[in-house]
């Protein structure tokens, strides 16, 4: 628990690490932060075209919403994923690039690493209001699930934060380890229902000659049951089922607890070994 | 006398990587993380540090000042013992460190004073302050990135020492800037400590440490070899032989045509044995053995002096005195007497040149390749009616 008063008492750091993260991304572009909007409109075009007009990938009809549109379904999932995706690959180089200044300045060096996450965070939080203003123009009344849609993305933000501690830590000792990331985030993106939805993988599956039940395996994957309640508040306007809240819950806090323990365990030696 | 840092006991080894390979692979093959051998940066090193005063820790490259003063920034920690520091620290290991240069000055001030432990209120109170004393108040909400280096440094130095901490840790960092900067860091410095700070100095100065400091530490190879007042122990470590002639090739570089060579420079005193340290005010000789390949014509030699931080201090060539030397064919040997050496104690950096009689071709360029050590005069140790690296000497009197 020092950790935690430690970092309470560094929060204007943090802070100010948080807005340097978000000031200097767009520095010197023309468009400047409209690229954070951009980006994900565009990707969610490209997929559009490619799952929903030339593999006819359906998207579901909204229960209770009624709504059916495939690129709105899709940003409900592609915008709590690419949090996921360029927050773990922007905070594994972290400590890395600033290895200046871990050489020179003593102060946690989680910092880094959580400043990364909540300039990401606040990236998304816009980024999901851009999609509530969309959702409210195609007739979903998504404002009562506001707060509980700020809910999963501070859920989703621990989440993330485990993890990046982890990997921010590590690949200081294995310079590897950030490629390996970009690999295992692009299968984490097809494993996860991003572009279709989960109804399309099938129960049961014969491999191997041994009948395996993919979708519970499929279902192993946190990331599964995240998206899966960002589309049911978003897209559905149904609360998201018990069940698998407290899965991503349980999971979220134990990645916390030991991404906290790994990062402190390895915290020691940094200095030297950036 | 309260204590403001306590070294206790610490030992500080670092990692020596055989192969220098952190990827998974080798990682895979070895089964383990590359191998690597400890190599000992401390050696169970004590000692305290009086509140209020200012203090040098000083030392060889590789002695192992640094480490300490990182450990005890707690930047690095250490394998073994304790620090203990009372009251808040700012280490000040590189000027403007974090300073991002996409960002403004006014921004990058915020960002390094919290790197040092200001609150943004405390900043608020002192930004007027801290812009004034870089005197950058033009630029302040330029990008850093289009800062020339000496107005980053300025503005590293004037957030640094805006930051009143208990304790400032100095690495290196007061040779900054053009020489009025420097007497407002000095300033800055003496006031720092008149309203009761401490301050530790890791510096290669040692005439910066012998006038600034009160005590210091002399460490070598990781160990305390001496300690108490600073001159004292500035005088020790000028007084010990300081590997003079084994640094020989590597300090500076050497270039030139190469028809003639300077072979090797040796310094006397009044005697014809050559020294190491010489005294401040004594009789001083340089040898210098030159040879050729060919015949050279009027050779012209002249040396540089300049202090340990790389300045330049005062030369002289060979012209000064006339064509003692008509040519060069093979070996000669000349020798330079300066009869009361004018500087005040401290190292130095002599360059050698061996040039045409027109100054237009170099045959050999020895760039800051020899140390040499001046040590205090047979009157004592007191120094501190000096400044500066030249010692103007002079008398004083009173005019009725």
């Amino acid at each position: 628990m020092s950790v935690a008063r430690k970092l309470i008492e560094k929060r204007e750091l943090i802070s100010i690490f948080t807005l340097r993260e978000l000031r200097t991304k767009y520095k010197r572009s023309v468009l400047g932060w409209t690229w954070s909007l951009i980006n994900p409109l565009a990707t969610a075009l490209l997929y559009t075209l490619v799952f929903s007009l030339i593999l006819k990938v359906e998207a579901p009809v909204g229960n209770p919403s009624d709504l059916k549109n495939y690129t709105v379904y899709l940003l409900c999932a592609l915008l709590p994923f690419q949090f996921f995706n360029s927050t773990l690959t922007t905070s594994v180089d972290v400590l890395v690039s600033n290895g200046n200044l871990i050489k020179k300045a003593a102060f946690p060096r989680s910092i880094f690493v959580l400043s990364v996450v909540m300039a990401m965070t606040l990236t998304l939080v816009i980024e999901l209001g851009v999609l509530a203003i969309i959702l409210l123009v195609m007739g979903n009344f998504v404002l009562p699930w506001l707060p509980l849609v700020l809910v999963l993305v501070f859920i989703e933000s621990i989440f993330v934060l485990g993890i990046a501690l982890m990997a921010s830590v590590w690949n200081v000792y294995f310079r590897d380890l950030k490629y390996l990331i970009t690999i295992a985030l692009q299968f984490m993106f097809y494993l996860t229902p991003v572009l279709y939805p989960i109804t399309l993988v099938p129960k049961h599956s014969e491999i191997f000659g041994t009948d395996l039940p993919v979708r519970a395996l499929y279902r192993l994957n946190p990331l599964v049951g995240m998206v899966e309640s960002y589309r049911a508040v978003l897209y559905d306007l149904r609360f998201p089922s018990v069940g698998t809240m407290l899965y991503t819950i349980g999971w979220s806090v134990a990645l916390l607890v030991v991404g906290f323990w790994v990062f402190g365990r390895n915290e020691r030696r940094l200095a030297e070994e950036v | 006398m309260s204590i403001a840092i306590s070294v206790d006991d610490v030992s500080k080894s670092y990692r020596k990587y055989d192969e220098r390979n952190q990827s998974l692979k080798a990682a895979v093959l070895r089964g383990r993380r590359a191998r690597y051998t400890e190599f000992a940066a401390l050696s169970e090193v004590s000692l305290e540090i009086p509140a209020g005063s200012i203090f040098g820790l000083i030392g060889d490259n590789g002695s192992g000042k640094s480490t300490l003063l990182k450990c005890i920034a707690g930047i690095l920690t250490p394998e073994k013992g304790r620090i203990t520091v009372a009251g808040s620290m700012a280490a000040l290991l590189e000027l403007g460190a974090g300073f991002h240069p996409e960002l403004s000055g006014r921004e990058n001030v915020f960002l390094n004073a919290a790197i040092l432990g200001m609150t943004r209120q405390e900043t608020k109170l002192r930004f007027d302050e801290i812009v004034h004393f870089s005197g950058l108040e033009e630029f302040i909400d330029a990008p850093v990135r289009t800062y020339s280096s000496g107005m980053y440094v300025r503005l590293g130095f004037a957030v640094a020492v805006h930051t009143d901490p208990d304790i400032l840790l100095l690495d290196e960092i007061l040779a900054v800037g053009d020489e009025d900067f420097q007497r407002k860091c000095m300033e800055k410095i003496s006031d720092v400590h008149g309203s009761g700070k401490t301050i530790v100095i890791v510096s290669h100065a040692i005439s910066t440490v012998a006038r600034l400091c009160e005590n210091a530490v002399l460490l070598e190879h990781g160990c305390v070899s001496n300690r108490g007042p600073a001159q004292d122990v500035v005088d020790f470590y000028l007084s010990e032989a300081h590997e003079v002639v084994a640094d020989e090739d590597n300090l500076g570089t050497r270039w030139g045509s190469g028809e003639a060579r300077i072979e090797a420079v040796t310094i006397c005193g009044d005697s014809t044995t050559p020294v190491n340290s010489i005294r401040s005010g004594a009789p001083i000789t340089f040898r210098f053995a030159c040879s050729s390949s060919t015949r050279v014509d009027h050779p012209v030699i002249g040396i540089t002096i300049s202090s340990i931080d790389g300045v330049q201090i005062g030369g002289v060539n060979l012209n000064a005195t006339g064509p003692i030397l008509k040519y060069l064919n093979g070996t000669a040997s000349v020798e330079l007497v300066i009869g009361d050496l004018p500087l005040v104690p401290g190292a130095y950096l002599l360059t050698a040149t061996l040039v045409d009689q027109h100054l237009a071709r170099t045959y050999d360029f020895r760039d800051k390749f020899l140390r040499f050590d001046v040590i205090p005069d047979s009157t004592g140790g007191d120094r501190s009616f000096e400044t500066g690296p030249l010692s103007l000497g002079g008398n004083w009197r009173l005019v009725d």
